[in-house]
């Protein structure tokens, strides 16, 4: 279990401005240091000191991060295959498609399950939303936003509402109803506002608060009532594609994966990049928490979803086969964290054994890339949304 | 009204795909190679002798063999061949995908492979389809025909130049022998279907919106971007790390303890819903069930954070802790995650609620932590913020972690529940009675309902526990005497 307390002080006055404000652990001149995020924005702009040029600060930047790479390698003491070694192998699995969900006109975009692990949300191109009760194949709700391009959505923990975005900079919450007939959109509520689309959402641990991450390269914590924004996080120098909370007890961070091709890790109370990975090749499409969450996966254009440790601070294991070729699009644990499985561009789910590194099974069936894997809360099923403009539940 | 001046540049889109597309182009020119590649041979097709043709199975079979892989595995590849626009297909030349049998396939011309860099134009579509046009009237299918009439809309300025194009590349065409023309004709359309794709057919060159930052420029980055990253990477060298043995070996264990709970790995009992269509998996294991399963009550004991987040469990737990008059902590706990994850507006009102309930001196749920981190909470509530119990809640979850947990572990409570704790028989349904059940699949309560049903349950529960007013009840008892 996870045991990182987040001792350190996190709010209080800060070392440079005295005001009282979240605060960032972070070092000056060796020697740490507390200061709020516009005191660390404003020594980042000040102007160029004396013996500084753009060329010394390139040249520092390179020498730490080797320092960090070093600091990384002394406490590689064993791989990740060595330890799987004495666990036994995964039995041959026999998933099959048990629900096949029809009724997008256009690419399914995004899914998402609901805490009753059955029912579940999913998004299209053409701005359509529907919320579906996967045991029965029932459409329950329905709404159409006004824009193109629906790339992100959520159910609420407590099942009462949705939130969703995409091409149009913001992320809606539209509050569910038991009357069918209901208009749904005349109640949607704008949350987050964006300067460009959002990617990805997702609700903290109840209704209020939502998490979004955006094309412009940030993600926000937005109150949900006011739709204030409560934190934003920058640290991403392109576009941010995925998010994930930690699903561990103190439950204040999240991962972030971006064209940049960096994953990044954030504390949500300070706003700071706490942890960076950086060792894929092309854009991070999807990033997903190890049921424990002391690590998390990630899926990506190079072919590959790599395993990255958060308390070794590294790269554990890559999953690759020189017949993938073409990008995962997204990834998720099985409810032991086992197995993981991944959608690709080429149409397949392949099933990797996240422990021994080799590929366990594939799935086919969808006819157009693969956009979203989600694993049911329960872990009794995987659901797959693509772009053939269908979802498929696999159990 | 918008004005396009420009097609869209699909220079973004090439990028992630050119990492696939790459490979994918190295493998075709492999494929060609004439000692080791793929086995072509002449077909006859109708009566014209097409050179060049291949079998998709032996496609199929000399991808197999390179890449060690599955005939499944093969065809998927092959399919992505095809779906690029790599190889065409000869007979069925809409359907894109790769079969495992002996229709005919030929390999694309190099000239039209996707990897180049130029983007598929409007005008030259326009000029492929009134070549086609001029060769034949009326040959063109309903798709194309509506193409047609939109690009001779939107493309009228340019049209004379497109009609003498056309003309022009027709009459060079006839100057050809008859297979040439044939081979040609055939690539051009394949090239065409691949990249203006009938209506309601899957396309793979389909891209989503571009991004924000364009991956085709070199990236210039500033100086203060430079100061940032390297105040980011001092503070990553001083981070704490944990040896790779511990934290592997952390999540090896993870990964045992919950072996026999995960549904892919072992059979949940009585029976996966989605493969009998029997809910009675999610009857036995409802939020306010009476008696739990034996794999739950199991469950609870693998850590604290279980126990609390299974509701039942917790309830459970406060059973246990009411024994012991110990509740405090796991309430104070429970009013800080509120607090944390509660709406701005109400955060000042719960913090006063949870001051005079838990930390006030004299208090009546008082809660013993450490002297420090008193002083610091208390300090921290002048200036309420959802963070602001951070540090007494962290000291109170490790304090129920490290010892109340492990004494409920041991208590008659727990050993109790486990007891009655439901074993379900594991579901045996015939074919007859499983087609049944696909009929007749329950419809489940809605989750807005049951939240209704939980919020009453919980104002009940808080009216119920609201602290005895010692000094209330004493008055009262003084002013009877």
């Amino acid at each position: 279990m996870c045991d990182q307390t987040f001792l350190a002080a996190t709010f209080g006055p800060c070392d440079n401005c005295s005001k009282a404000s979240p605060l960032m652990n972070i070092y000056l001149k060796n020697e740490p240091i507390n200061y709020c995020s516009f005191c660390v924005e404003m020594m980042a702009c000040q102007g160029l000191q004396k013996g500084e040029t753009l060329t010394s600060l390139k040249k520092e930047s390179e020498t730490l991060k080797k320092k960090l790479e070093e600091e990384r390698g002394k406490l590689t003491d064993v791989e990740l295959h060595q330890v799987a070694e004495k666990v036994e192998a995964v039995a041959a699995l026999s998933i099959k498609t048990r629900r096949v969900l029809k009724g997008h006109g256009n690419k399914v975009l995004c899914m998402d399950w609901c805490k009753d692990k059955r029912r579940l949300v999913s998004s299209s191109q053409d701005g359509k939303v529907i919320v579906w009760d996967g045991f029965t194949l029932n459409k329950e709700h329905g709404v159409t936003l006004p824009c193109t391009w629906v790339m992100a959505c959520a159910y609420a923990p407590s099942g009462c509402a949705v939130a969703c975005g995409g091409l149009d900079n913001k992320c809606s919450v539209v509050p569910l109803s038991l009357d069918r007939t209901e208009n749904l959109a005349a109640k949607k509520k704008s949350v987050a506002m964006h300067t460009n689309y959002v990617s990805g959402c997702s609700f903290t641990n109840s209704d209020m608060q939502l998490l979004t991450s955006s094309g412009d390269g940030t993600c926000a914590l937005w109150d949900v009532e006011s739709g204030q924004l409560l934190q934003s996080f920058h640290g991403h120098t392109a576009d941010v594609l995925s998010l994930d909370l930690a699903p561990s007890e103190t439950g204040n961070t999240f991962v972030s994966g971006g064209c940049d091709m960096k994953a990044n890790v954030w504390d949500m109370r300070s706003g700071q990049n706490i942890q960076s990975f950086e060792s894929h090749e092309s854009d991070i499409n999807c990033v997903k928490y190890y049921p424990s969450g002391d690590a998390f996966a990630s899926a990506s254009d190079d072919a590959t979803c790599r395993f990255y440790d958060l308390r070794a601070d590294r790269e554990v294991a890559v999953y690759q086969k020189d017949s993938i070729i073409f990008g995962a699009s997204s990834v998720d644990f099985s409810l032991s964290g086992r197995l993981l499985f991944a959608g690709y561009n080429d149409y397949t789910i392949n099933v990797w054994d996240v422990l021994k590194g080799n590929r366990v099974s594939v799935l086919f069936g969808h006819e157009n890339r693969i956009s979203r894997l989600r694993v049911s809360p329960d872990g009794t099923a995987l659901c797959s949304a693509s772009w053939d403009n269908t979802l498929r539940i696999w159990a | 009204m918008t004005i396009r001046t420009a097609r869209p540049n699909r220079g973004q889109a090439f990028r992630s795909r050119m990492h696939c597309l790459r490979k994918l182009e190295a493998i075709v020119v492999e494929m060609h190679d004439p000692k080791n590649g793929v086995k072509g041979s002449v077909q006859k097709l109708n009566v014209t002798t097409i050179p060049h043709a291949v079998a998709g199975s032996d496609i199929i079979a000399w991808i197999r063999n390179k890449m060690q892989s599955t005939p499944e595995d093969a065809q998927v590849f092959g399919t992505m061949l095809v779906a690029y626009g790599f190889i065409y297909p000869l007979q069925n030349h809409r359907k894109l995908v790769m079969c495992n049998d002996s229709s005919l396939y030929r390999f694309q011309t190099p000239y039209f492979w996707p990897v180049q860099k130029w983007v598929p134009e409007d005008s030259d579509y326009a000029i492929y389809l009134a070549k086609r046009n001029i060769r034949k009237k009326g040959i063109l299918e309903p798709y194309e025909q509506a193409h047609y009439s939109h690009l001779h809309d939107w493309l009228n300025h340019k049209w004379d130049f497109i009609v003498m194009q056309a003309t022009e590349q027709y009459k060079a065409s006839r100057d050809r022998n008859k297979s040439d023309r044939v081979v040609l004709d055939c690539q051009e359309r394949a090239y065409w279907i691949v990249n203006r794709p009938p209506r309601y057919t899957q396309s793979a060159l389909d891209c989503g919106p571009d991004r924000l930052v364009d991956p085709n420029v070199e990236e210039k980055i500033t100086f203060d971007q430079y100061r940032r990253v390297n105040v980011f990477y001092q503070q990553a060298i001083m981070r704490p790390r944990v040896k790779s043995s511990v934290s592997l070996g952390a999540l090896v264990k993870y990964i045992t303890t919950y072996k026999n709970h995960d549904p892919f790995l072992a059979s949940c009992q009585p029976s996966n819903p989605w493969q009998t269509d029997h809910d009675a998996y999610w009857t036995l294991n409802v939020r306010r069930v009476e008696v739990p399963t034996k794999m739950r009550v199991e469950r609870w004991s693998f850590s604290l954070f279980e126990l609390l987040t299974d509701l039942r469990g917790r309830d459970d737990f406060k059973i246990f802790l009411k024994k012991e008059f110990s509740g405090e902590n796991l309430a104070f706990w429970e009013a800080a995650e509120e607090l944390k994850w509660g709406t701005a507006s109400s955060m000042s009102a719960k913090a006063e609620t949870i001051f005079k309930t838990f930390l006030a001196p004299g208090a009546p749920r008082w809660i013993n932590i450490d002297g420090r981190t008193m002083g610091l909470t208390v300090k921290g509530l002048d200036h309420p913020h959802r963070y602001v119990l951070e540090a007494a809640q962290t000291h109170v979850f490790m304090l129920m972690k490290k010892d109340t947990f492990f004494r409920y572990l041991k208590s008659p409570t727990y050993k109790d529940i486990q007891k009655k704790a439901l074993n379900p028989e594991p579901h045996n349904f015939s074919p007859a009675q499983l087609e049944q059940n696909a009929r007749n699949r329950s419809p489940g309560i809605h989750p807005i309902i049951l939240w209704q049903q939980e919020e009453e349950e919980k104002t009940k529960a808080a009216a119920a526990a609201v602290p005895v007013d010692v000094k209330a009840v004493m008055s009262k008892i003084d002013r009877k005497k």
